[in-house]
């Protein structure tokens, strides 16, 4: 049954673009499946190993200068760019995990070293001169698929497409893993997990890189896709916060949550947007709104929503 | 030709952030006994085995584990050696299923034996195998401390250390955690059972030890230390 719907939605974000023929709602398309992907790897750490990342950005922003730097300073192709990009996601979160686990930060004390690291990345982009300054970078313009460059919105939705099939694929194959065990019983209850033996400090980690690689990824994507990156853009708080919201509107540590909530979430910022208009600084409102009504009202995110009322119909059924 | 020594603690010292809460613990558990470490609240008897097992590290002292000198290792190794903890207060893992639980007993050791233990667990504990799908945080407070108990099973101790297992426990559900903990005994498991059940314990056990801040101040066969005037009086008021 399940096997079934996951067929049927391949089938239907594969046709999608030749049903709807808008560039406008493809561009929307691509927003919510790159976000989807950053939140899942957000997801591997804060949803299964209960980790809360504030700097995603770190990660993200990495992975866009990586890309971007690599390609206008040495030629490197940009689909190995995307390698590139993830390697460099996972070392910075090699860096942030190895020093904050292995002093034993937990909770909001993790998630400000995280926001820091995220602030000073910004800061040292914002200054030095291979990353362009304040100025930032752009791509140059040389469409051809072979350089990740797209005539149309259209290859850049299969692209998007085929990173959010492998991040949610990670995701999965994670929740079927020993690795994934560990990291669910170190988020329930990491002095218990220890005493069983779990190498918590090694498990961490290795979600820290994973999250990183992919949110790395996902930056390189970025680059690609606008041609343009700035450390406003790569490391503000704008990006951590969208990541970090995805989830936790879909459902923290579940395979489908983040695609759900990307979903709803650049869905209900369309409609605010047509409703009240650009202001500058609206869609961090916006976002911080709608965090405290999940929080409030949906702890378990909407993929738990989907749940209670699935065995709810189950229960009427059977009765 | 005597007992194989399984557990050997000399001299251990301990405490958190420099101050010592442990000043020189001797204390040794041989194959095949139960061995009580007696308490009253805040003696240092969960500060033991959390150095005793990895989870801190001693400031000075040894501990041996088989022969294997252990101290400051990390709990990882002490696990896949073979000396289990399960913690004081039911640390399970509440949003897991009991299934999920027990598995996770048996990732640092004995997992190719998953199968059989957890046959064996659901034998000693049968109303855990009734409820292998149910959400663990909602299991009864006894039910938590058995699995607890058999997740700590799971990874086919050679010594089981519990802390506390019949804390907060109605009296009946006492006896059956006592009763359960013979049987293990029984089956040939070696154990380091922590309480502040004085009676029941010296019960069970073989020998037994009294720690008052931070020093053992009495020791020797569970049968002797019933008749201790002053254990007696300090722990049974008469
Ligand atoms: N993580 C910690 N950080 C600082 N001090 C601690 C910590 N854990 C325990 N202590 C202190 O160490 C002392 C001994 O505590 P411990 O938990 O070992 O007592 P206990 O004998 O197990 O008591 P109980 O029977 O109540 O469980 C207490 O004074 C306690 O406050
Ligand atoms: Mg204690």
């Amino acid at each position: 049954m399940a096997r079934l719907g996951i067929a049927g939605g391949m089938i239907v974000a594969l046709a999608v673009p030749y049903l709807i023929r808008s560039d406008f709602w493809l561009g929307f398309l691509i927003t919510v499946l790159l976000f989807a992907a950053m939140g899942m790897a957000w997801n591997v750490l804060g949803g299964y190993a209960g980790q809360f990342s504030f700097g995603h950005a770190a990660f993200f922003g990495t992975g866009a200068y990586a890309s971007a730097i690599l390609h206008i300073g040495f030629g490197l192709n940009p689909w190995l760019g995307l390698a590139a990009a993830a390697v460099a996601g996972g070392l910075v979160g090699l860096v942030i995990g190895t020093l904050s686990f292995r002093y034993g930060l937990r909770g909001s004390y993790f998630a400000l070293i995280t926001l820091a690291f995220a602030e000073v990345l910004r800061i040292l982009a914002n200054t030095a001169e291979f990353t362009g300054g304040g100025v930032g970078l752009y791509v140059p313009l040389k469409v051809g698929v072979a350089n990740l460059q797209f005539e149309s919105k259209l290859g850049y939705y299969y692209v998007a497409l085929g990173f959010t099939v492998l991040s949610l694929g990670v995701g999965w194959a994670l929740e079927r893993s020993r690795l994934g065990a560990r990291l669910m019983a170190i988020r329930e209850n990491e002095d218990a997990a220890r005493a069983l033996g779990v190498d918590t400090f090694m498990c961490k980690l290795q979600a820290i890189v994973i999250s990183g690689a992919l949110t790395g990824l996902g930056g390189a994507f970025y680059t690609q896709y606008y041609l343009y990156i700035d450390p406003g853009i790569a490391y503000g708080p704008g990006v951590s916060v969208e990541i970090l919201l995805v989830p936790i509107i879909g459902g923290l540590g579940t395979v489908f949550g983040p695609l759900l909530g990307s979903a709803v979430l650049h869905g209900a910022g369309e409609l605010a947007r047509r409703l009240v208009g650009d202001a500058p600084g609206l869609s961090l409102i916006f976002y911080g709104a709608l965090l405290v009504i999940m929080v409030r009202f949906l702890p378990e995110g909407l993929m738990g929503l989907v749940w209670r009322l699935s065995r709810r119909r189950e229960r009427a059924a059977n009765a | 030709m005597t007992a194989q020594r399984l557990l050997d603690i000399r001299g251990l010292r301990a405490g958190y952030d420099g101050v010592a809460v442990l000043h020189g613990v001797d204390l040794h558990v041989d194959a095949g006994e139960i061995v009580t470490l007696l308490g009253s609240n805040g003696a240092g008897k969960s500060t033991l085995n959390n150095n005793v097992s990895g989870l801190f590290r001693p400031y000075d002292g040894a501990v041996y584990f088989e022969g294997e000198d252990i101290t400051g290792a990390s709990s990882t190794h002490i696990v896949a050696r073979g000396l289990v903890q399960v913690p004081e207060g039911r640390r399970i893992f509440p949003n897991l299923t009991v299934r999920e639980n027990l598995d996770l007993g048996s990732y640092r050791r004995a997992r190719q034996h998953r199968a059989s233990n957890l046959e064996r667990v659901t034998a000693i504990f049968p109303r855990l195998g009734e409820r292998m799908t149910q959400i663990a945080g909602t299991l009864s407070g006894g039910e938590q401390q058995m699995l607890a108990i058999g997740r700590g099973l799971m990874a086919e101790p050679r010594l089981l250390i519990l802390d506390e297992p019949s804390l907060g426990l109605s009296p009946l559900l006492v006896e059956e955690m006592f009763a359960l903990i013979r049987r293990l005994h029984v089956e040939g498991l070696a154990l380091l059972l922590v309480e502040q059940n004085v009676v029941q314990s010296l019960e069970l056990a073989q020998r037994g030890y009294v720690l008052e801040n931070g020093r053992i101040v009495l020791s020797g066969q569970a049968t002797e230390l019933c008749e201790d005037p002053a254990l007696r009086r300090a722990y049974l008021g008469v």
